[in-house]
């Protein structure tokens, strides 16, 4: 009843293939940013904006990517936090050795860093598929992690090997505070959303979706094998190294390889599992559940409790429910949060018919 | 949906709560009883809050006005730790009093906040080295001794077991350390100190977690070094002493690092560690009154947070208590200058950088002997305190030296070369006020 597009008729084909083509879509759309723009940081106070949502959208970013890689071209790639690690530090290395440079360049540095080595580690899924492969990105794991312990150049020698992000700052205005940091990396994960949307609605994200289902029959049908596996590991590799310059800048202020180890890259790996393959959303959701569900939990236990129990048992009880949601929802839907998301809106273009 | 109304209630609820706490000075606890250090932080963490309490009974808090105190799980995760921070930072009348992170890791993700949101950090043993020079890091505190005055006393302990520093020419010297930013970390002070008085080094890395060190110590052994300096962390030091026992390098051959220097290192490690000798911002032993304090205050009355047996018995417990202490008489400082009421994070930094423990307060305290004399100024935020060095003798630790104080003629400067090095980099103009 509510989602019924009786009446939208396109008229020309530019909005056909606009990339919200209902019209409740992109009023949803809308009042989604208008809340996340306006309405969160009116309300929200320094915890929130700072511990929660910065922290949730530099990796709903790099799950963005990831979902690029493993969800859309179906390569599986155990070195997420590898190529966060490279953008971080490609990023610092150039705002150091040349600070007149704007950090937002340095970004895109960063990210195009990652991008080149993640298409050296994606080399191997030319002749390897599968868990083959994914060991093959976790050597990428270990080794740029290894890479940036030993060669002190990396951390432009610093005794303790942990570096201060540099500050940040745009137009003038010192981007030190949770509402701009905020507003800097809503800005950056929305418009890359954008990005991978349109991207997986193009050519390119066709030829990827068809070397994830049967790449034999991909090629059979004349799309390039390597320029498509090697394009999706530099897009998503370019994405988590954006990423990992936000984590290392905005969430943590310092840049240290053991922030970026393998313990992340499992962690990006099950967001997108449970937020569901292959789709924009799935990467949010899936970060929502990794990351807001624990300090829920976590807060919610000190609340109740009130001090009475250890924070050790709450941290405990947290894994335990933690888990527990994990298998839930896996049971109910295996493709993820995404999938159900999905279906409930299918349902609702039907409501109030059963079909 | 559903998620996202129950975090706004909670949200409100708990905001409604943080208002509650009032009239107290409050004590944020980011402790680790979870995660892969937390065998090392709980302990800490009990020594900390009984301390906390043992005042609170004895004394009605510092200056009349009680203490609060919440505990906030970081599994030693630098990102949990930021959460902690922003959660608790505000809490309290006047806002949390003092952050004492206790790890490298979690220090360095939030020294860029601290100036805005105005709470000063203790790190002591630990932390940010180059901090002790407070013009430049002015909310940073690595009280008493940090890695590299450490350092200085270990060579200074092998030169007093051979005799002499100028005995330590041409002795080898093996550095095992933890394969991490905080293992490295002493790496460039070893070397000026070889440089200085003339004996061989070489650094022998374990890759984290340190469970398979077979490697390594095959390495050592083949190096034939007349003493080992440990730096390990976690479940690497209990290893560390099995192994070099297993490739037959005697036990009081080994110098650890404080953090190598705990029961949960010797104790699994059985007969291989005795005689380990490693290094301690406190004196071994039970018999002070502190302990019999918490022992009465707060175990007989039935408010102990962990084992009673551990009081004053284990290592990490007793570094607990420190905690503990230096956070209560910071606090009191500030109260000399500010009077008696909450203290905010700012008026307890002026405290802690103004702390004299000379030996009438430790007398006062309670104390006297446990620690040593130190005083804190801005110049100076470590206070360079002499560390002791203990023995393990298989069921305890022992004094094996007197206080050995550090060489800070070989650490002053560089800890000035690296915090001006800073200071550039972020634009900071040192000073002190």
């Amino acid at each position: 009843m509510f989602y019924r597009e009786a009446g939208q008729f396109k008229t020309s084909y530019k909005k056909d293939q606009s990339i919200l083509p209902i019209f409740q879509d992109r009023i949803a759309m809308v009042a989604m940013l208008i809340f996340c723009f306006i309405v969160i940081p009116l309300f929200a106070n320094d915890y929130w904006l700072a511990s929660i949502l910065v922290p949730f959208l530099a990796l709903s970013l790099a799950a963005l990517g990831l979902n690029v890689l493993t969800g859309y071209a179906g390569q599986i790639s155990l070195g997420t936090a590898a190529f966060m690690a490279v953008g971080a530090f490609a990023a610092f290395n150039l705002q150091v050795r040349v600070p007149e440079i704007p950090f937002l360049i340095a970004f895109l540095w960063g990210g195009f860093c990652a991008a080149g080595v993640g298409i050296l580690f994606g080399l191997p899924s030319l002749r390897i598929k599968g868990f083959y492969l994914a060991v093959a990105t976790l050597a990428a794991q270990f080794f740029i992690e290894w890479l940036f312990t030993h060669f002190d150049w990396f951390t432009n020698y610093s005794t303790s090997g942990v570096i201060t992000a540099p500050p940040m700052t745009l137009l003038g205005m010192a981007i030190d505070n949770p509402l701009s940091k905020y507003f800097l990396v809503l800005s950056i994960v929305v418009i890359c959303a954008f990005f991978v949307r349109n991207l997986a609605r193009s050519e390119i994200g066709r030829a990827w979706m068809a070397v994830r289902d049967m790449d034999i029959a991909a090629e059979a049908i004349g799309i390039n094998l390597m320029k498509t596996k090697l394009l999706a590991f530099g897009v998503s590799s370019f994405l988590c190294g954006l990423a990992g310059a936000l984590w290392a800048y905005v969430v943590l202020g310092t840049v240290e390889p053991q922030a970026f180890d393998i313990a992340r890259s499992f962690e990006i790996l099950f967001m997108i599992v449970i937020g569901g393959l292959g789709s924009v959303s799935g990467a949010f959701l899936g970060a929502g559940f990794m990351i807001l569900l624990p300090i829920l939990l976590n807060n919610v236990g000190s609340l109740i409790t009130g001090g009475t129990i250890s924070t050790e048992t709450i941290a405990h009880i947290e894994y335990m429910v933690f888990g527990a949601f994990i298998i839930f929802f896996l049971i109910v839907e295996p493709n993820g949060l995404a999938r159900l998301w999905q279906t409930g809106k299918e349902k609702l273009r039907l409501w109030p018919f059963p079909y | 949906m559903s998620k996202f109304l129950s975090s706004v209630v909670s949200f409100i609820v708990f905001f409604v709560v943080s208002i509650a706490i009032a009239g107290e000075h409050f004590v944020p606890i980011t402790s680790y009883r979870t995660g892969p250090y937390g065998v090392s932080g709980a302990p800490a963490a009990n020594g900390y809050v009984d301390y906390l309490k043992m005042i609170n009974a004895r004394d009605g808090g510092v200056g009349g006005v009680k203490l609060a105190w919440e505990e906030c799980e970081t599994a030693y995760k630098p990102d949990r730790f930021v959460e902690c921070y922003e959660r608790l930072k505000n809490k309290g009348e006047a806002g949390a009093t003092v952050f004492q992170p206790l790890g490298t890791g979690l220090t360095y993700s939030v020294i860029d906040r601290l100036a805005a949101d105005k709470v000063p950090l203790i790190t002591m043993g630990y932390g940010r080295t180059d901090a002790s020079d407070g013009s430049v890091f002015p909310w940073v505190f690595p009280l008493m001794a940090n890695y590299w005055s450490i350092s200085t006393a270990k060579i200074k302990f092998i030169g007093e077991q051979v005799g002499g520093m100028d005995k330590l020419k041409g002795l080898k010297i093996a550095n095992v350390y933890h394969d991490s930013a905080y293992g490295k970390e002493t790496l460039p002070v070893l070397l000026k100190q070889a440089e200085k008085y003339g004996f061989e080094l070489k650094g022998f890395p374990v890759a984290h977690p340190g469970l398979d060190q077979k490697a390594t110590w095959l390495n050592v052994r083949r190096f034939k070094p007349d003493y080992v300096v440990l730096r390990g962390w976690g479940v690497m030091n209990q290893t560390s002493i099995k192994e070099a026992a297993r490739a037959r390098i005697p036990a009081n051959k080994l110098v650890g690092v404080i953090w190598s220097c705990s029961e949960l290192d010797t104790v699994p490690a059985g007969k291989a560690a005795i005689g380990y000798n490693c290094s301690s911002l406190i004196n071994p032993g039970s018999n002070y009154r502190v302990f019999d304090d918490i022992l009465k205050y707060v175990y007989d009355a039935g408010e102990g947070t962990g084992e009673k047996e551990e009081v004053g018995h284990q290592q990490n417990y007793k570094m607990g208590v420190l905690m503990g202490i230096m956070t209560v008489e910071s606090i009191n400082k500030a109260t000399e200058k500010y009077g008696n009421k909450p203290m905010s994070g700012e008026q307890v930094r002026w405290g802690i950088e103004n702390l004299d423990l000379n030996k009438a307060r430790l007398q006062e305290m309670g104390i006297d002997g446990f620690i040593p004399t130190f005083k804190v100024s801005c110049s100076d935020h470590e206070g360079s305190a002499p560390v002791k060095f203990q023995k393990w003798n298989g069921k305890e630790f022992e004094p094996a030296s007197d206080w050995i104080a550090t060489d800070q003629s070989i650490i002053r400067p560089m800890i000035e070369a690296s915090a001006s090095g800073y200071a550039k980099e972020k634009g900071i103009t040192p000073g002190c006020n």
